[in-house]
């Protein structure tokens, strides 16, 4: 996604996946070619796929021994598989019918990598990198291609498509550099070794022309290509700041509460998957300010039955023990389309069947959630909370529908209960008639409730500047919502993009909010930012 | 290679999965590691209505993608059948630690 720069040199935008900077050379390097094997006879071919498995296993141990650590770890993984009888001999039995050893090997490789990429789990797609890296490197080996690797400067902006754990050890880190990444995951293996080595990464960029120099923002999840000298002092300023505020924000992470002007500020997190709880700094969290549940609906076999969701819930729940968590039902449509359950054809999805508006159309499969979460509520201190509400008939008929399942649930003597029950303030009419919402708590949306205040979509880039969310205008309608929670008794939390950005933090304070929900990486850095402002700071 | 083998008794046994992210690459890397080291024919299974799998071969442990809390059994048979099942249980009972145990 392109965004407007102020200045020469375009900036691209991604997904954070290590946060840091990196100003360097860009370089771009690809996966390797493919050059055809002439395949000899069935014993040969077992013989050379052999001794490739076997030089294999001694690069990985070398790369790995040089490595230690975590990333030793990763490779197991890798060295295990080559000696997975089990997932081996099916392959030199391919071989031994009249298979091409690199035929063979990739076939069996690709099969399980498609099975991995299919998996609804992050994770499980995250590893499907790992089996490429496997199946690339045995076959490099199997094809004489062997060590070209192009030489990387040390300090450099690489850029590829996808990285392998192998690969990012074998580039030399020792002086800095970052990772642009098209595609790849936060959650992969390459996004844990980066993290665990401080090198910046952005993945999910989309395309990029050439370009010569690169300036990388891990915080902000940008790519700058060629920039101009404005753009490296802005950048240099960033990291400055970065590097000073690190420092203090790992100290700061371990102290017991937020606090300003008195006043106990909750932070809590926000997780798209399970897997976001493994992150290192989750556990300082005050609880789960908003785990989505999108992600349940794009597995491979559709939206899962009652017992996986319910599984999924109660995992959640066990990880927080007696912390809040807050789970919102299914928020589909707009710009999150799900085959088969969002409609198609809408003129503007924005504005049309999404979040509960779409739930409440579907009552069946909407069911099927709220029975999964009557029976987690038993199970922990769950609060559940609707997205896209616009008037308060909506929340009353979710409530409705979600008390007849408490009730089926009972009456088949399945331990179940109504958690506490609350929206996300996203719709403006909503901001605005908040006082005639009988909700137990509010938490503001701000990307949607600013696209939709400043009618901007939030994903045309060409749009630049308009789209603030610091616009009076949204943080007047932020404001009244803080007043009317705090006069109703109802908490009310911030769950958008401007929690994790310390720009905004001092100006939400001052609209009244005492609870934001950030991205568990952010957790830090925030939690210092708050601690620098009630210490007479100024906050930038 | 179900229920009825020859060779004598299985031996089973059943643990909770108390990992965070359930079997995943480091847990199943180390369950098959442990595994390897006996002799006994080891199964495991992630629920009661899934297939026995070989608990040696990783691929096949990380395919099933058993989530945190599941039941995992296990059944072995052969000479040190007994240990092997004790020895898992007792790795997946104390969350994968790390070092070598």
């Amino acid at each position: 996604m392109t965004m407007r720069a102020d200045v020469a040199g375009i900036a691209y935008r991604g997904r954070t996946a290590s946060i840091g900077f990196a100003r360097g050379p860009f370089i771009r390097i690809s996966a390797g070619e493919n050059s055809a094997r002439v395949a000899g006879k069935p014993e040969d071919e077992v013989l050379a796929l052999r001794e490739a498995i076997e030089s294999a296993s001694e690069q990985i141990a070398e790369v790995a021994a040089a490595a230690g650590g975590e990333a030793a770890q990763i490779l197991e993984f890798q060295v295990a598989l080559l000696e997975d009888e089990d997932f081996i001999n099916p392959i030199f039995a391919d071989i031994g019918r009249g298979a091409a050893a690199d035929t063979a090997w990739s076939a069996a490789f690709d099969e399980q990598i498609a099975d991995y990429t299919s998996a609804s789990d992050e994770y499980l797609q995250a590893r499907s990198s790992d089996l490429a890296d496997l199946r690339d490197r045995v076959l490099r080996i199997l094809r004489g291609g062997e060590k070209q690797a192009p030489k990387i400067p040390s300090g450099a902006v690489i850029c590829a498509d996808d990285l392998p754990p192998s690969r990012f050890l074998e580039i030399d880190w020792s002086a800095g550099g970052g990772l642009a990444l098209l595609r790849g995951s936060p959650t992969s293996h390459v996004a844990m070794l980066a993290r665990a080595r401080g090198i910046p990464m952005v993945v999910q960029i989309g395309a990029l022309p050439d370009a010569a120099t690169a300036l990388l923002d891990g915080e902000s999840a940008t790519l700058e290509l060629d920039p101009g000298v404005e753009q490296i002092t802005l950048f240099e300023r960033r990291r400055e700041a970065h590097r000073k505020s690190r420092a203090s924000a790992r100290a700061v992470l371990r102290r017991p509460a937020a606090t300003w002007r008195g006043e106990r500020i909750r932070l809590l997190i926000n997780i798209q998957r399970v897997e976001d709880l493994e992150h290192a700094d989750a556990q300082y969290a005050d609880g789960i300010g908003l785990m989505r549940t999108e992600f349940l609906l794009s597995g491979p076999g559709g939206m899962p039955d009652e017992e996986t969701q319910y599984r999924t819930y109660d995992e959640v729940l066990r990880w927080a023990d007696k912390k809040p968590v807050t789970i919102r039902t299914f928020d589909a449509g707009g710009d999150k389309p799900v085959a088969g359950f969002t409609p198609e054809g809408e003129a503007n999805p924005f504005l049309g069947l999404r979040g509960l508006r779409l739930c409440l159309a579907r009552p069946d499969r909407f069911k099927v959630q709220l029975r999964a979460l009557a029976r987690a509520a038993v199970r922990g201190n769950l609060k559940v909370m609707f997205p896209m509400v616009t008037v308060p008939a909506e929340l009353e008929a979710a409530r409705a529908l979600f008390a007849e399942v408490v009730a089926d649930l009972q009456a088949e003597g399945i331990g179940a209960m109504l958690p506490e029950l609350g929206i996300m303030v996203e719709v403006p009419a909503a901001a605005m008639a908040i006082g005639d919402f009988k909700a137990s708590f509010f938490s503001i949306g701000s990307n949607d409730l600013a696209q939709y205040v400043l009618a901007c979509d939030r994903s045309n880039g060409a749009l630049g500047t308009l789209m603030d969310p610091l616009h009076p205008a949204v943080l007047e309608l932020i404001a009244r919502t803080s007043e009317h929670g705090r006069r109703a008794g109802a908490a009310v939390s911030l769950c958008g993009d401007m929690a994790s950005d310390p720009r905004c933090v001092p100006q939400l304070l001052y609209c009244g909010l005492r609870e934001l929900s950030v991205n568990a990486p952010s957790l830090a850095q925030i939690k210092h930012t708050i601690d620098r402002l009630s210490h007479g700071g100024s906050g930038g | 290679m179900l229920e009825t083998s020859a060779d004598g008794p299985f031996i089973t046994g059943k643990v909770r999965l108390v990992h965070a992210v359930g079997m995943h690459a480091r847990p199943a890397v180390k369950l098959t590691k442990l595994a390897k080291r006996f002799q006994a024919q080891i199964s495991i299974r992630a629920s009661e209505t899934a297939d026995w799998i070989n608990a040696k071969s990783v691929a096949k442990v990380m395919a099933l993608r058993a989530p945190r809390d599941s039941l995992i059994e296990i059944k072995a048979h052969g000479d040190d059948a007994e240990a092997a099942v004790a020895a898992l249980i007792d790795l997946v009972a104390t969350d994968f630690p790390d070092a070598g145990s």
